[in-house]
């Protein structure tokens, strides 16, 4: 049994996927019964496999008993058991918040957001150069699909716009992956970590052309200064569920860069090492200035929550530039808190913007509202979260991350981080002011909220305070994983040494 | 035959990239397809084009390698419908917006 316990998070929601597709509407209640479970049976799964893999040990998953190097395997480690939990953690939130009446704005609500799931854990188990491209199609359908969830001429506009820059990322990705099969003669990940060794010295410039192409896409789902541009205005107009599930969407992007450029492209692979890690430093920094101007500039609630996305992803990127464990270790643990109280965030954005009612989540005056302290308190906690002010989690995080720089780094990543942090200081603060205190008066807005929408906003910003108090076991974790990802052998041995075994 | 391969790939992307940088979503839409053309064309030649070979394998005489074939078929399957759902999107932003440039902006006089 519990060696198929791997394949559970991407079994589970295929085949709950499969069942909600039985009739487009109706059935709600059913429909939502089945949602929820299974994404707790993920959530379940997601901590059994975070058990095991913190034992050290490297598990993997062969599909179809088809050995590697030459079959499709799933890979267990430390990093793809955390980021499972961090998911499944966040689509609990996610799926509960919708089924207080998001879902029936549209048709096939749950399977779709299934399928978002199925993308995801697949993309963060595969251990396979092209299955992950296959995952990341599976989590871009099904996200282009949620995007317009609801319908409206916005959700349109930024899906527009979104699809096609995916569709030109999935391109470049095929292309990538066809220079580096046609490079190295093996499309598995730690398989061409290990032939990248002794790679004759002509096909040298094409694997490089090949790795900064894939650097390219990762970036683009990441949202990298320059590949930034449809993230601000599709996360603003996803429906409020969507746009929290779509936080651990950016986090697939930085997986996959942590994934691909820790086992390929390690120091074994010579001059090929750390050829990224230039290019992600300087646009990461890049990406936490630009951030930090949006965030300030932002006229709308749900788009500030979109471009405090974009620092995290800055400041995450910035970790994955320094290249040295301890950065990696802190860059985990600000991940687990960020996705979280973003996806936090914009669910309470939606709440906030609901009981508004015309208003919205403008950041204009407009009348007091009916659960406004509840909801002033909910805002109150998760934005210090998000800034990084203690005593809750963003603060471990962003002094570690701060910590974690060495020499000049120092120099670039302290002034950028805590201007970005500053930056989000002030307009939080701005728009907080605005929206619970600056109001007309007159009779209160809005009707009170549904308790599944609460649970969501709380079962998340509930992360705050819980990773604080658990800081120390989760950073001995991330330590172990990211000393493990600096070992890429242990992962190359577990997968390949055992090649030759008869099944 | 590698040097007229190349070339079809090459004119390929270049039209299907001059396109997709167009402003209205039709050309963007054939542009897009034509990528994906020239990508399935590309991630073929991968194995290494050998004329005469064996499908899979045959003795020791050459074959030709199996994986790409498959790659492509995957991309193949994954490029029709994401095109399918393209096309849908632009006839949905086209009703909605009321023209066809891929902002939705009324155009400039031009």
């Amino acid at each position: 049994m519990i060696q198929h316990l791997i394949v559970l998070p991407v079994v589970v929601p295929l085949v709950a996927g499969i069942l909600l597709l039985y009739q487009r509407q109706g059935l709600v209640r059913y429909k939502r019964i089945v949602s929820v479970v299974a994404t707790v049976l993920m959530l379940l799964a997601a901590i059994s496999l975070v058990k095991t893999a913190a034992q050290g040990e490297i598990v993997y998953y062969a599909l179809g008993d088809w050995q590697p190097p030459f079959g499709i395997v799933l890979v267990l480690d430390r990093l793809s058991a955390l980021m499972l939990l961090i998911t499944a953690l966040l689509a609990v939130g996610a799926v509960v918040f919708a089924c207080a009446g998001d879902d029936e704005k549209g048709s096939n609500f749950h399977g779709l957001f299934q399928w978002q799931l199925l993308g995801i854990n697949g993309a963060f188990l595969t251990g396979d150069l092209f299955n992950l491209f296959v995952f990341f199609e599976v989590l871009l359908l099904a996200s282009y699909a949620l995007l317009l969830h609801g319908g409206g001429k916005a959700r349109i506009q930024a899906s527009v716009h979104y699809v096609v820059l995916n569709l030109a990322g999935s391109s470049l990705f095929l292309i990538a992956v066809g220079i580096l099969y046609g490079a190295t003669g093996t499309l598995n990940m730690a398989d061409m970590g290990q032939r990248l060794v002794d790679l004759p010295a002509e096909r040298q410039g094409l694997v490089t052309a090949g790795a900064l192409m894939l650097l390219v896409v990762f970036g683009l789902k990441a949202a990298i200064v320059p590949l930034y541009f449809w993230l601000p205005r599709a996360y603003a107009a996803a429906p409020a569920p969507v746009a929290a599930l779509f936080a651990i969407m950016t986090k697939v992007g930085i997986y996959a860069i942590l994934r691909v450029y820790s086992l390929i492209f390690s120091e074994s692979a010579g001059t090929l090492d750390a050829l990224e890690q230039s290019w992600i430093w300087w646009l990461a920094l890049a990406t936490l200035a630009v951030a930090g101007i949006g965030v300030i500039a932002a006229r709308d609630l749900r788009l500030l929550v979109a471009y405090l996305v974009l620092i995290s992803v800055g400041t995450l990127l910035a970790g994955v530039g320094m290249r040295s464990p301890q950065a990696i270790s802190a860059l985990l643990y600000y991940l687990m808190h960020t996705t979280l109280i973003t996806g936090g965030l914009f669910l309470l954005a939606e709440m906030i913007g609901l009981q508004r009612g015309k208003a919205g989540t403008r950041i204009v005056k407009g009348r007091p509202m009916v659960q406004g302290n509840a909801l002033a308190l909910l805002f109150f906690i998760g934005a210090i979260a998000v800034i990084g002010m203690p005593p809750l989690s963003g603060a471990v995080g962003k002094a570690l991350m701060l910590n974690a720089a060495e020499g000049t780094q120092r120099l670039w990543l302290w002034p950028l981080l805590l201007l970005a942090s500053l930056a989000s200081l002030v307009a939080l603060s701005r728009a907080g002011s605005t929206l619970f205190w600056r109001s007309h008066r007159g009779s209160f807005s809005g009707s009170p909220l549904a308790r599944r929408q609460w649970f969501g906003v709380v079962w998340l910003l509930s992360a705050a305070p819980i990773l604080v108090a658990l800081a120390g076991p989760i950073s001995d974790y991330t330590q172990a994983t990211a000393e493990q990802l600096s070992h890429p052998q242990r992962l190359i041995d577990t997968l390949i040494s055992n090649a030759g075994e008869a099944p | 035959m590698e040097t007229l391969y190349a070339i079809t790939t090459g004119v390929l992307t270049a039209c299907g990239l001059y396109l997709t940088l167009r402003g209205r979503t039709f050309p963007v839409v054939v542009g897009l397809t034509l990528t994906s053309y020239a990508v399935n064309l590309f991630l073929f030649s991968m194995g290494g084009l050998t004329t005469d070979g064996a499908t899979i394998v045959n003795g020791d005489g050459a074959y030709a390698d199996p994986l790409p074939q498959a790659l492509v078929l995957t991309a193949i399957v994954i490029g029709f419908a994401m095109t399918a759902f393209v096309v849908i999107l632009a006839m949905r932003a086209r009703s909605e917006a009321g023209n066809d440039h891929v902002d939705g902006r009324k155009e400039d006089r031009e």
